[in-house]
């Protein structure tokens, strides 16, 4: 079922509900920017209360800012009509606050009930885990947050760590609960149970903080909801009275029609041919399974798949990054199982990676050595031992004004981009010398609204021009938007390929790993 | 001779200088099971070591002697702890500056006393051996089986999880640093009232930087670091007893040698088995990004 068919699962809260927690001009800077600018909301008591916004709104800022990581500059937070002052989570816990970051915050090889058992008050000193496991226990049932105790954090799935992250709250009392991107790591199935759980929450009169940049989620699952955009709330509206458009318009600031050209019909002749792929993971066990497809030329292959089922493995395999432990891959005819990452590009293979400031780019160049990073030591960019700085710098111009990179000077150091603007330099760089094949690992992730429709539509056009691309994301939606086929991976396997107008329901039960 | 006897002495000398490997050892498990790497053990020890001997010389017992190493090792530890935690330096530049301050500050101080013997010395098999095993049973119940062993673990493993759950991370780090460098002059301390009852300067002999290789020998456990720390006593007194037979200095380098390939093996094979904690060295700050 899609969430957008569904109306608010859930009663309004009766606007007399008691406020349990008010945030009151909330300010708070980084370098260069103000993350939130004057900041005002209320939470009532039994309320889900979702707080929309596009990437860098500001919104991670303020939970933090609630939990007592960060110190406002300016502003004041009210818990049941007092004002308090939040210097540290200890504080915030206290207050009856806890949080579910959006990166987990669990000790991998400890197991849950260690990860619970953590200065969780009551416990007892000597063999603290074995009263601990009967009160996980006794909260997953009574939550619908089955998991195992003794298991090891790393053991377990991203959805049933983010269980062990509800409980650890919850278990401390917790009647305020922050969800920071709760669904960006679940399928949609278990997007839908983890509604169910904040449902029960609600029944009992807690109140839960709900971020996401997903209008259909807030749609399912609250009851307000508060939308931020560049660090200042632009309105706060119960759900029953907005619409999608509305809430959009509110989120982006502009209407939002995004219309992608149409699907280009017919392919062309396979350029990216992988058969019986196995590649280990960092801990040196099999992580890709024996994967084989086949990817044509003028075609958009999409992997959908939770995080973590070997994705990034497989990419890294793929542009020579990884070691291929068994199999073959084929890319323009020619076995490059072996090859390293160099060769890889030389052929003609564009890698637009997942970690694009750690892999992306080299953060301390500027902007121009990094746009000709690929082809530095070619002419016209260096003759012999010495670079040729002026037609690098008008390649690197070139580049800026034709993807639209926001930056001072080609000189500037790409690290003070901002996250969208050195995306729009690395696809520069590995897209201005019409590659073959295109590796894309989220190549739209956190990025805005506008940045990901041009990066989109980018994408298309090469694919238009000939290209192959090979599309990893973890959004659903961007996938069933520009892929020709879909795979989904699950546990290291490619466990289907399946067309382009598959529904939502049946792709997420396929990432879920059940054969559908 | 006997071979049996030879043996037998050999493997009764290398349980003595087991003994300040096993109690440095656990003294370094420990402050790195919070995250803290502390180079500066050479230097907690050759203070313990030169407080212990004077202690023990001026008051006649022993006994005090080892607790006076043991307060100054922990004071040693906390300088390290107040340049690595708070002030967030480079955690292996500080312990390498602790462990030269120590060799000087110890050689300065011991100037007076130079070559002299204790007139009092603890029995080389006292309770130390004994008393250093029970330890390291007790440093893993604690890591394993008690509330306090979560919380240094976590520290260790991820700061950031561990203050979001309302634990003071700085706090945790001194008092394992601190703890670690008691441990550590003790270690030191039974070397010159027990072990070579008398203070000359350096007498710990590079016996530190066996202690740090061990910690991560042992793979941060505490009964594993007791098979070590016998294994690498032995090793150290068979470098003093071949020396009838072969040159002294290639002896001398054979348990340093040693360390260097049982730490080249842990790398290159025991990756999975040798996981360090996952923030070893690293300095916390909430909301560093
Ligand atoms: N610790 C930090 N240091 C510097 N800048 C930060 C920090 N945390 C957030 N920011 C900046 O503040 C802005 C808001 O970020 P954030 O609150 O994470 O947004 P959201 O969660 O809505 O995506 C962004 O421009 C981000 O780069
Ligand atoms: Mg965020």
């Amino acid at each position: 079922m899609h969430p957008a068919s569904t109306p608010s699962a859930s009663p309004l809260v009766p606007p007399g509900a008691p406020v349990r927690l008010a945030v009151r001009e909330i300010r708070k800077t980084f370098p260069g920017v103000i993350a939130n600018d004057r900041v005002t909301l209320d939470v009532r008591r039994g309320e889900v209360h979702a707080l929309l916004g596009e990437n860098g709104a500001g919104k991670t800022t303020l939970m933090n800012i609630l939990y007592g990581i960060y110190q406002p500059d300016a502003g004041e937070i009210v818990i049941d009509g007092r004002e308090v002052r939040v210097r540290s989570p200890r504080d915030a816990i206290a207050h009856g606050v806890g949080m579910v970051p959006q990166h987990f915050l669990l000790v991998r090889r400890h197991t849950v009930a260690e990860n619970v058992a953590l200065g969780l008050s009551g416990t007892r000193f000597l063999l603290p885990v074995r009263g601990v496991e009967m009160q996980i226990n006794a909260f997953a049932d009574r939550y619908g947050l089955r998991v195992d105790p003794h298991a090891a954090i790393w053991q377990l799935s991203i959805s049933e760590q983010q269980r062990v992250e509800i409980l650890k709250a919850l278990l401390r009392g917790a009647e305020i609960l922050i969800l920071d991107e709760p669904t960006s790591v679940l399928t949609p199935q278990e997007a839908m149970q983890l509604f169910g759980v904040l449902r029960r929450m609600k029944e009992e009169g807690k109140s839960v903080i709900f971020i996401t940049h997903k209008l259909d989620e807030v749609l399912a699952a609250a009851d307000r909801v508060t939308v931020m955009r560049k660090g200042r709330v632009i309105d706060t509206v119960p759900v029953g009275m907005a619409s999608k458009p509305q809430l959009a318009r509110m989120m982006v600031g502009h209407d939002v029609d995004f219309q992608l050209p149409a699907r280009h019909p017919g392919t062309g002749a396979p350029a990216l041919v992988v058969e019986d792929l196995w590649v280990q993971g960092d801990r040196g066990l099999p992580v890709v399974r024996g994967v084989s497809f086949v990817l044509h030329r003028q075609e958009i292959l999409g992997i959908a798949g939770v995080a973590g089922n070997g994705q990034r493995e497989l990419v890294e395999a793929l542009t020579g990054l990884r070691r291929v432990e068994r199999g073959r891959v084929t890319v323009l005819d020619r076995d490059v199982s072996r090859w390293s990452p160099r060769t890889m590009s030389k052929m003609g293979v564009a890698h637009i990676p997942e970690e694009r400031i750690r892999m992306g780019i080299v953060p301390p160049m500027s902007v121009t050595e990094n746009a000709i990073l690929r082809r530095y030591e070619e002419p016209p960019f260096s003759r012999g031992p010495l670079m040729d700085y002026v037609s690098a710098t008008r390649f690197a111009q070139q580049l800026i004004v034709e993807y639209s990179i926001q930056t001072p000077s080609p000189r500037t150091p790409a690290r003070l981009l901002s996250g969208g603007n050195i995306q729009k330099l690395i696809l520069a760089r590995e897209l201005s010398h019409r590659p073959d094949l295109i590796i894309a690992a989220h190549p739209t992730y956190g990025l805005d609204v506008s940045t990901t429709d041009r990066i989109h539509r980018l994408l298309l056009q090469r694919r238009d021009d000939g290209a192959a691309v090979l599309l990893v994301s973890e959004d659903l939606d961007e996938i069933r938007a520009l892929a020709d086929r879909i795979g989904v991976m699950y546990g290291g396997e490619l466990v289907a390929v399946v067309p382009a107008g598959t529904d939502r329901e049946t792709v997420g039960l396929l990432m879920a790993g059940q054969r559908v | 001779m006997g071979v049996v006897d030879w043996i037998l002495g050999v493997l009764v000398r290398g349980m003595a200088l087991g003994t300040p490997l096993l109690w440095g050892a656990l003294g370094e498990i420990y402050a790195e099971r919070a995250g803290v790497v502390n180079l500066g053990v050479e230097g907690m020890m050759i203070l313990g070591a030169f407080f212990a001997f004077a202690a023990a010389q001026l008051t006649g017992h022993p006994g005090l002697g080892l607790l006076a190493a043991a307060l100054i090792g922990g004071m040693a530890a906390l300088l390290h702890a107040f340049v690595s935690v708070t002030l967030r330096a480079n955690q292996f530049v500080s312990g390498l500056a602790l462990s030269m301050l120590g060799l000087g500050l110890a050689g300065l101080l011991g100037r007076g006393w130079e070559g002299f013997p204790l007139s009092n010395p603890l029995p080389e098999r006292s309770i130390l051996p004994p008393l250093g095993a029970l330890l390291a049973v007790a440093i893993w119940a604690l890591l394993y089986h008690t509330r306090w062993g979560i919380i240094l673990r976590t520290v260790g493993e991820s700061p950031a999880a561990a203050d979001a759950m309302g634990i003071d991370v700085a706090l945790v780090r001194y008092l394992a640093v601190v703890f670690g460098g008691m441990l550590a002059g003790v270690a030191g301390g039974f070397l010159s009232v027990a072990y070579r009852p008398s203070w000359t300067e350096g007498m710990t002999g590079g016996i530190g930087w066996i202690v740090v290789a061990l910690a991560i020998f042992a793979s941060w456990d505490p009964l594993r670091a007791i098979g070590a720390a016998l294994l690498f006593g032995t090793l150290f007194h068979l470098s003093f007893r071949l020396q009838a037979w072969i040159p002294p200095e290639p002896l001398q380098m054979m348990p340093f040698a040693f360390t260097i390939l049982v730490l080249a093996i842990a790398a290159r094979w025991g990756a999975r088995a040798w996981r360090a904690p996952e923030a070893l060295g690293l300095p916390y700050l909430r909301g560093e990004r």
